[in-house]
């Protein structure tokens, strides 16, 4: 068994939400120069021209990317040989993520009662903390501000077992066209597709936690993404829905086994400003 | 082209503007998003004194993130513009001619748009910094309570949007 104080912890969430507010990761950054060599559109290259220029000035002057520094996701993967010692390691967790949206001047976004006051929590608290525990002595925290206008273009439906992989295709560019520009393209487009009715919403989300050069361990889903990625991009969408070839980045695609009756797919968008961050403690 | 604009809008400046033109704006600009736009409404309604006269104005629909010291704004980059589509009209009716935001509009704010001659601006999504080097005062004067969606009156110097619906309603998201 490995002690671990949550003190650790609560520094290591604060550190990476300001992380991941303030540098947009070169990976997504090397796709957008990518994408502005085969774009025509002088709109489209203006765009994505401003989009990396955002991003340097952002890391000069330790400015957030976006004003909307988002909801507080945080992902633990836990060792099951772990014990936290020295409080809750979820109070820790809000601690540290109240230092940085404070420290770093990030925007509060939460509202308490999601209907009646709206009243603002006037921290970003509560964070959203998904855990999973895992074998081994090590914990893995991933946070990732999650923006509204994105979150808000998202999708769960239950398909037909016999709509098969074409009926998960055309729900895909169903859901991105009517986006338009409002997840602030280019996007990045997570997949979840099996499990039940929730777990597939959770996929889609896990799903865009993946490094944007790494596809799915099956081949034949690794291949789908790679087809999708250029039919979404077929779309004329472009970034900021203004027309173009740059309407995503990235598909990631992630499956579960599910029930005979069921082919559940959810569809959790990302903006260009794909923020995350990770530390193994 | 990028076309440079003084503010206030004129009936003249509005209708040379063309659908996918870029524009950089210069002088007064007003900031409101969903729960401001809620409550000038209600205001206007219970006949209380509005934080702005919206004729001739321009609202930049925008929740800034807090100011860190020494600097004019936060990150100030759009948010998404069709949770206003319901309030719009009502504000282009007391003389509202410019709206800048992000994302496609509805029929009906096209509608009103035509009709009432104005012109619907986007700015970049996830620019916030770049857009927020243009923004040279900011000042809340409205409803402070609501934070960062507070009602604000900023100075631009070569704001950065694009047209998205023009005077005659062509809109950019139309493909």
């Amino acid at each position: 068994m490995r002690e671990i104080d949550v003190k650790i912890v609560k520094e290591a969430v604060k550190r990476l939400f300001l992380k991941a507010n303030f540098y947009l990761d070169n990976k997504v950054k090397d796709k957008i120069k990518e994408s502005l060599k085969k774009e025509r559109s002088q709109l489209a290259k203006d765009i994505l021209r401003t989009i990396l220029k955002n991003a340097e000035l952002a890391k000069n002057k330790m400015k957030p990317i976006c004003q909307d520094t988002g909801s507080a996701l945080v992902f633990m993967e836990i060792g099951q040989d772990i014990h936290f010692t020295n409080g809750f390691v979820k109070d820790a967790v809000n601690d540290g993520m109240r230092e940085a949206y404070f420290e770093g001047y990030l925007r509060k976004s939460i509202v308490q009662d999601p209907v009646f006051e709206r009243k603002n929590t006037m921290d970003n608290s509560p964070a959203i903390i998904y855990e999973k525990i895992v074998p081994g002595d090590k914990l893995k925290i991933i946070v990732a501000p999650k923006g509204g206008g994105a979150e808000n273009m998202g999708e769960v439906r239950m398909l037909k077992p016999a709509d098969g992989l074409e009926g998960v295709k055309q729900f895909i560019l169903e859901r991105i066209k009517k986006s338009s520009g409002n997840p602030c393209p280019p996007i990045i487009v997570g997949v979840g597709i099996g499990g039940n009715f929730d777990y597939s919403a959770y996929l889609s989300k896990i799903a865009l936690l993946r490094p944007i050069d790494e596809f799915n361990e099956n081949p034949k889903w690794a291949k789908f993404e790679k087809e999708m990625l250029i039919e979404i991009n077929k779309l004329d969408v472009g970034p900021q829905g203004l027309g173009g070839k740059t309407t995503a980045l990235k598909v990631a695609v992630e499956t579960y086994p599910c029930h005979i009756a069921s082919l559940p797919v959810a569809i959790n968008l990302q903006c260009h400003a794909h923020r995350h961050a990770e530390e193994i403690i | 082209m990028e076309i440079k604009i003084t503010l206030p809008l004129t009936d003249e400046i509005l209708h040379k503007l063309k659908m996918g033109d870029k524009v950089l704006l210069s002088g007064t600009i007003y900031t409101a998003r969903d729960a401001a736009h809620k409550r000038f409404l209600e205001d206007n309604k219970n006949e209380v004194k509005l934080p702005f006269n919206p004729k001739n104005q321009i609202i930049y629909y925008v929740g800034p993130s807090p100011t860190k010291p020494g600097d004019v704004i936060g990150s100030s980059g759009p948010t998404t513009s069709y949770r206003m589509d319901s309030f719009a009209c009502e504000f282009m009716q007391m003389g509202l001619k410019g709206m800048i935001g992000k994302g496609p509009r509805n029929s009906e704010v096209k509608e009103c748009i035509k009709k009432f001659g104005a012109v619907y601006f986007v700015a970049i999504g996830g620019a916030a910094v770049v857009i927020s080097e243009s923004i040279v005062k900011s000042e809340i004067i409205a409803y402070e309570d609501l934070q960062s969606e507070a009602v604000r009156k900023l100075e631009v110097k070569d704001f950065p949007c694009y047209v998205a619906i023009d005077t005659e309603g062509n809109d950019i998201f139309d493909r």
